[in-house]
């Protein structure tokens, strides 16, 4: 487990995806992709520096949380946008307010960047700095996986690939709260 | 060579697998951190290195002089959801069903 104190820092994640950079950043930002895969949420993204960014919690959130004896909030996830180059890169905070451990961890810092490679394919990399966030680290690397609170970046980046090259997202029994 | 192929090559090691081990453990490492583990000189594990790197297992970043090694799981769960899950639900299901069976039977 890669939650002892020095243990929780940076975590990388990268993923290739068949799409231009520009679809990829359209599936990032606005909610009408973002509840195609992942979590599902509506990711409310203010693009400008110092805009807003904001998940409301979903249905399904709110069943996930109650089976891990939780009472969520009505937003999941808050945070601000810092900077701001589409289609290439997004810089924004994040908080996870799903419990009050999570949400008392407050605000890490979070980069996408897209880059463009040949034959059409697109190269995502996601940057979360979790210095001293224990919990929300253990989340982020999917080790809450089996209580029901999802695998994490893995699986978020898997059915966004999954989502824009085959036009679907993967079976619903591979997210959280379905198996 | 595709992307799984790759990831599976990766895998088939016990070197790389220990690497990437280290890596779970603690992310972000330097060269040299990741040596200090292994009785192999420097060359052989910057070549064990690129076969992960060039996998997706692994990925670099430069932060200030250094240049870091970080784990990046999302290949794995690629195959995972693509050969494992497909073929071991059921079975893996119903085997844990009969262990749970026969501890209780046992107990």
């Amino acid at each position: 487990m890669r939650t002892t104190e020095t243990s929780v820092a940076t975590q990388v994640y990268r993923v290739y995806i068949k799409a231009t950079p520009q679809a990829i950043w359209d599936a990032i930002t606005t909610p009408e992709w973002t509840v195609r895969y992942g979590f599902g949420g509506r990711a409310e993204y203010e693009l400008r520096p110092g805009g807003l960014y904001r998940v409301p919690t979903t249905e399904d959130m709110k069943r996930a949380g109650a089976k891990m004896g939780l009472s969520v909030p009505d937003v999941m996830v808050d945070g601000e946008v810092i900077e701001v180059d589409p289609p290439r890169r997004l810089v924004q905070t994040f908080r996870m307010l799903m419990d009050e451990a999570t949400a008392a961890e407050g605000f890490t810092r979070l980069t996408w960047e897209i880059d463009e490679l040949p034959g059409g394919v697109s190269k995502l990399t996601v940057v979360h700095e979790l210095e001293g966030k224990p919990q929300l680290a253990a989340l982020s690397a999917g080790e809450r996986e089996s209580e029901g609170a999802g695998g994490g970046w893995s699986y978020v980046l898997s059915d966004l690939k999954t989502l824009l090259e085959t036009g679907s997202s993967m079976a619903p029994s591979t997210g959280p709260d379905h198996r | 060579m595709n992307d799984d192929d790759r990831v599976f090559k990766a895998l088939a090691d016990p070197t790389r697998r220990f690497l990437l081990d280290q890596l779970y453990e603690r992310d972000g490492r330097t060269l040299t951190q990741l040596e200090s583990g292994l009785e192999m000189t420097r060359f052989g594990v910057m070549k064990h290195l690129r076969v992960l790197e060039d996998a997706g297992v692994v990925v670099t970043r430069r932060e200030g002089r250094e240049k870091l090694h970080f784990l990046n799981p999302v290949p794995i769960r690629l195959i995972h959801d693509r050969w494992i899950d497909k073929y071991t639900e059921r079975r893996v299901s119903a085997l844990a069903e009969l262990k749970a069976q026969l501890e209780e039977e046992m107990a």
